[in-house]
């Protein structure tokens, strides 16, 4: 139990530090994929073939490929990915980014592509007559996507975008690759300096534990209020 | 884009998707005989037997994957009775760690995936099997499981490319499979692209494959 206590003689407060890190780069990372689901999913149900062709070349890859290959990706191609953008501005000096930004936005991208496939189940999934329904209202787009279209679509996605988060959740596990100090990086490198990597891990793996078993709790009561009249 | 670098590494990287397949094969193997095991224990009246199997799939599901490896591979090495018996000699190695880890894994999930496939099993064909005479035993290997099996399909080819994909953390622990090779690669010519394209066509190859064969075998199973 020393090996957790706070201050300098233990870990507890790096290691809680890291966990506030990973449910900082799974929310960020989820909110990314959310804007990634919200630019591919209309291009999804789009009746253009060359949109939808872009949509499914994007969620079929990124599904099809490992995500740790993912993480390589961004890991080693990020920096020079922004720097030959910003050669073109004309800024030529060596720019570094930051993990949290590499990390969140890789996994961002992969969970993403997981969204992306849950919105466009649940909006092939809502009635015909709802559509027609709105239009007969009189609603204009706005109105009939925010007002008709969008609640029933969430309480449709909720269920399967938790098992998103989850896998998000533990995807940012991978990070620790690039050298974040989320719960992972940190279990590592208390495991390297005590020689108890036994302890560590498993206390790790007990901190993912506690923290899928609260959002699932805190998801499930997301899911009732958005299936009020059901 | 380096098209020179692609055409070289595409030999080598080809050579470790055949680890990758192998890690993967047997872990499915091994993980499919765990997952049936849990899946009868979950079907099991006894509370405690029930409780037991589902804090297995409910720990190995809520955990990352590579927690999994790290705790088997650098955790379980620190017991001292552990290095003095037989296990040892699986234990030392980073290829088995992998595939214990694998196999646990996907076992996990493959428990709950059977499971759910014999509990919507309906009712009426098991009893038609014992009103036939049939004994108890049979109806499970000769009704209960197939039906099982047809209804697992889908949900069973997703497990499969999941897992060939968590196959990649191998690489974290020394194992030079698809990803590790390609991870090598890159850190030694610093072009990422153009590997990833080469390495991620290679798992999209075989996602494509693995899929059309579980497509195929659920028209072979399907009823009509």
């Amino acid at each position: 139990m020393e090996l957790l206590a706070f201050g300098d003689t233990g870990w507890g407060d790096e290691l809680f530090r890291a966990t506030l890190m990973t449910i900082a780069v799974s929310i960020t990372a989820m909110i990314i994929g959310f804007l990634f689901a919200l630019i591919f999913t209309p291009l999804k149900l789009s009746k253009n073939k060359f949109l939808n062709f872009i949509a499914n070349s994007y969620t079929t890859i990124i599904r099809g490929v490992p995500e740790l290959l993912v993480i390589y990706l961004f890991f080693f191609g990020g920096t020079g990915a922004v720097m030959f953008v910003a050669s073109i501005f004309g800024y030529n000096e060596y720019i570094e980014i930051n993990a949290f930004i590499t990390g969140a936005f890789a996994i961002g991208i992969i969970s993403g592509a997981y969204s992306t496939e849950v919105f466009r189940g649940a909006i092939q999934s809502i009635n015909k007559g709802q559509f027609e329904a709105a239009n007969v209202l009189g609603l204009n787009k706005f109105g009939k996507f925010f007002k008709i279209i969008l609640p029933q679509t969430l309480r449709l996605a909720i269920p399967n975008l938790s098992n998103v988060w989850q896998i998000t959740l533990k995807d940012t596990s991978l990070i620790s690759v690039t050298g974040l100090v989320e719960i992972m990086r940190q279990s590592y490198i208390a495991a390297g300096s005590t020689r108890d990597p036994l302890f560590f891990y498993s206390f790790a793996a007990v901190l993912y534990l506690l923290l899928t078993f609260v959002s699932m709790k805190l998801i499930n009561k997301l899911e009732v209020k958005y299936s009020r009249g059901y | 884009m380096d098209l020179e670098l692609m055409i070289n590494s595409f030999p080598k990287l080809l050579n470790a998707a055949v680890i990758t397949l192998k890690l993967l094969s047997v872990s499915l193997i091994i993980g499919l005989l765990i997952g049936l095991f849990f899946a009868i224990l979950r079907l099991n009246k006894n509370i405690f037997i029930n409780r037991f199997a589902y804090g297995y799939s409910y720990v190995f599901r809520g955990t990352p994957l590579l927690v999994q490896i790290f705790i088997i591979y650098f955790g379980l090495g620190q017991i001292e009775y552990l290095r003095s018996t037989v296990l040892w000699v699986i234990l030392k190695e980073p290829y088995w760690c992998a595939i214990i880890a694998f196999a646990l894994n996907t076992g996990a999930y493959t428990s709950e995936i059977l499971r759910s496939a014999f509990q919507t099993i309906n009712p009426g064909i098991i009893e038609a099997g014992k009103s036939l005479g049939i004994s108890n035993k049979v109806i499970f290997y000769k009704i209960q499981i197939p039906i099982a099996i047809r209804q697992s399909l889908p949900a069973y080819g997703n497990e499969i490319i999941l897992m060939m994909k968590g196959t990649s953390l191998a690489s974290t622990v020394t194992i030079m499979d698809l990803t590790g090779v390609a991870k090598y690669i890159i850190s030694t010519t610093f072009k990422p692209i153009e590997v990833f394209i080469v390495a991620g066509g290679i798992y999209l190859f075989m996602t494509f494959i693995i899929h059309n064969v579980i497509k195929f075998l659920e028209k072979k199973y399907s009823f009509n």
